[in-house]
């Protein structure tokens, strides 16, 4: 499923296989030919991909293709050991978590689901969690402190789910509280958005030690097509809304919220998955090392020093 | 998240004539003095006008005990910020001109009955009490100051959510005030949140569910998702009585729905169990 601006690349792309075909068949060699062309399709990719901008970003970081908190688990951990509900009334399926062994590692991993197809994206809810879902994770940070296991918190939400049913059972009490008692949390905590970072959603199991973010991903207060409909009053105009927002990966990092940029391979998540787990894995180990040198204080003090310099006031 | 218009509720202020005010809930028309002394209550069908930070600080500070906190503190603009109507600058600066304040929260310490508070409170006047990267710096610094002097903090929530010509700064002061108040809960101090209309998105989700005691002024608006949001999603009408503090009460998220007129001599009831011994 291409996006409008990857249409060039597509094209390459099919003639080479048509040709990979040809070539099985027919007693005419094609390789030149297709060698060719795969050159061709490497320096369109640099240029398509350099000249990208906020807005065509959110479409990568929406792109159905993009490895999900599953392909992480299934290519980064030799063992994940499923827990759940809330032990208040039932067990979202917008996050999972549970005990993970990581590249040797045991951690405990949390993270919003989205699903590949319909069925399991209706299962999901979109990866738009309830109170349920924020109430489970909370559950399995205070067990991860417990046991003294890291945290992988993998973010990818449009947002918290906006249901009657959710208001009814405290969607906002239930982000609140994960805000404050994350804070205080004394085992290392690894944030890593991958795709979208949905405003209150992301953030409800967002607060760490360090935020990592993969290069196309984008992390906002407020979708850019929301954003658009309230400022611009027209939602058509979400690309200038993104623009506006400063919602890259580079943006976040100059804006202080985004510790480590997580290069994707030339094209994108969605066109190198293996590649793109693999540069997320690595980035994890590095951070855990450093982290788990930390003393429960030191891991406490920092994380508060860290959200409490976003927004400091300097004098001009 | 971010704020979203109020519908059908108008400001008293502009629905009137010199001597009457209409109440904006139930139409009543109501003697302008009878009005103010009633504390922009109405005495017909109890609605709870909207208040500036000043007027609600007169309400409940023993008078000559107020001092003014992290005044230094006014709007920045991180992200340099223009939308349809122009750059975010002007708009701030409009709001400054308007309310006469630096941000959208007023800050400070005095007394109630007496006994020491740290209080924050917002003002829906300035860029419809948004959550800002300053409005989370004061409301920090004052959380900060309290925890120092040991006094229970209070926070009046007054707010249409995040603000969202600040971006992912202004998401982030989510996090920046409850890490403020779990280090209240650490040290044993008092928090308190009082939520009045509106208080949604953001400020919800963040320090106004998390006091040790959530009282809410009648029918204020409180919520996480907007009430167009929640119905185009799930495709039906909601209650009537939805996202209102006596929902909230119903479903278990404040502990009660205190009057204007009442709010200070509730507030040193509490007080009194808070005190340190
Ligand atoms: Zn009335």
């Amino acid at each position: 499923m291409p996006l409008d601006f990857e249409k060039p690349l597509e094209e390459i792309e099919s003639r080479i296989d048509e040709l990979k075909k040809l070539n099985e068949k027919a007693d005419v060699n094609f390789d030149t030919e297709i060698s060719a062309l795969e050159r061709k399709l490497k320096s369109t990719s640099k240029r398509v991909y350099s000249k990208i901008g906020p807005w065509e970003t959110v479409q990568i970081a929406r792109h159905p293709e993009r490895p999900l908190l599953r392909d992480y688990i299934q290519g980064l951990c030799s063992e994940f050991l499923e827990l759940h509900g809330d032990r208040c009334f039932g067990d979202d399926q917008g996050i999972i978590g549970g005990f993970a062994t990581l590249r040797q590692h045991r951690v405990m991993v949390i993270g919003h689901q989205k699903g590949k197809t319909i069925e399991e994206n209706i299962t999901a809810n979109f990866g738009m969690a309830s109170p349920d879902g924020y109430r489970k994770a909370m559950r399995l940070m205070n067990l991860a402190a417990k046991y003294k296991l890291p945290i992988i918190s993998f973010i990818d939400t449009p947002g918290a789910y906006p249901g009657l049913e959710a208001e009814a059972r405290g969607q906002a009490e239930a982000i609140a509280r994960n805000l404050t008692e994350m804070s205080t949390l004394p085992v290392p905590v690894i944030v890593i958005v991958t795709g979208e970072g949905g405003s209150g959603g992301a953030i409800g199991i967002g607060v760490g030690n360090v935020v990592l973010m993969l290069s196309n991903a984008v992390y906002s207060v407020i979708s850019p097509e929301g954003c658009a409909t309230i400022l611009w009053r027209d939602g058509d105009r979400a690309p200038e809304a993104a623009a506006a927002l400063r919602i890259t990966a580079d943006d976040l990092k100059s804006l202080g919220v985004v510790d480590e940029i997580i290069p994707e391979p030339v094209g994108g998540a969605h066109r190198n998955a293996d590649a793109t787990i693999e540069a997320v894995g690595d980035a994890i180990v590095g951070q855990l090392r450093r982290l788990k040198k930390m003393s429960p204080k030191r891991l406490i003090d920092q994380r508060y020093d860290k959200y409490s310099k976003i927004g400091r006031f300097k004098k001009k | 998240m971010a704020w979203f218009k109020m519908s059908g509720r108008k400001q008293a202020e502009t629905a009137d004539s010199d001597l009457w005010t209409i109440c904006p809930s139930c139409n009543a028309h109501i003697y302008k003095q009878e009005w103010e002394t009633g504390l922009k209550v109405c005495p017909k069908c109890n609605y709870h006008a909207r208040i500036s930070c000043t007027e609600r600080r007169d309400l409940l500070i023993d008078s000559g005990t107020w001092k003014e906190y992290a005044a230094h503190v006014t709007t920045s603009d991180p992200l340099d910020f223009s939308d349809a109507k122009g750059p975010y600058k002007e708009k701030a600066a409009a709001a400054k001109a308007k309310t006469g304040m630096k941000e959208s929260v007023l800050t400070g310490d005095g007394k109630i009955g007496g006994i020491p508070v740290s209080m924050a409170i917002m003002d829906f006047r300035f860029l419809g009490g948004s959550l800002s990267g300053g409005c989370g710096e004061k409301i920090t610094l004052t959380a900060e100051h309290a925890a120092r002097h040991r006094w229970p903090f209070i926070i009046f929530s007054a707010s249409g959510g995040a603000r969202m010509h600040e971006g992912i700064v202004s998401l982030m002061q989510m996090a920046k005030t409850c890490a403020a108040i779990a280090r209240l809960n650490n040290l044993g101090v008092p928090y308190i949140s009082v939520l009045t209309d509106p208080t949604t998105g953001g400020v919800s989700a963040s320090y106004a569910m998390m006091g040790d005691i959530n009282i809410a002024e009648p029918r204020a608006l409180i919520g996480f998702a907007g009430r167009r949001v929640i119905e185009q999603t799930i495709k039906q009408k909601l209650p009537d009585d939805f996202q209102t503090a006596e929902y909230l009460l119903e479903h278990g998220f404040i502990d009660h729905i205190v009057n204007r007129k009442d709010m200070k001599e509730f507030l040193h009831r509490v007080l009194q169990y808070g005190k340190r011994r």
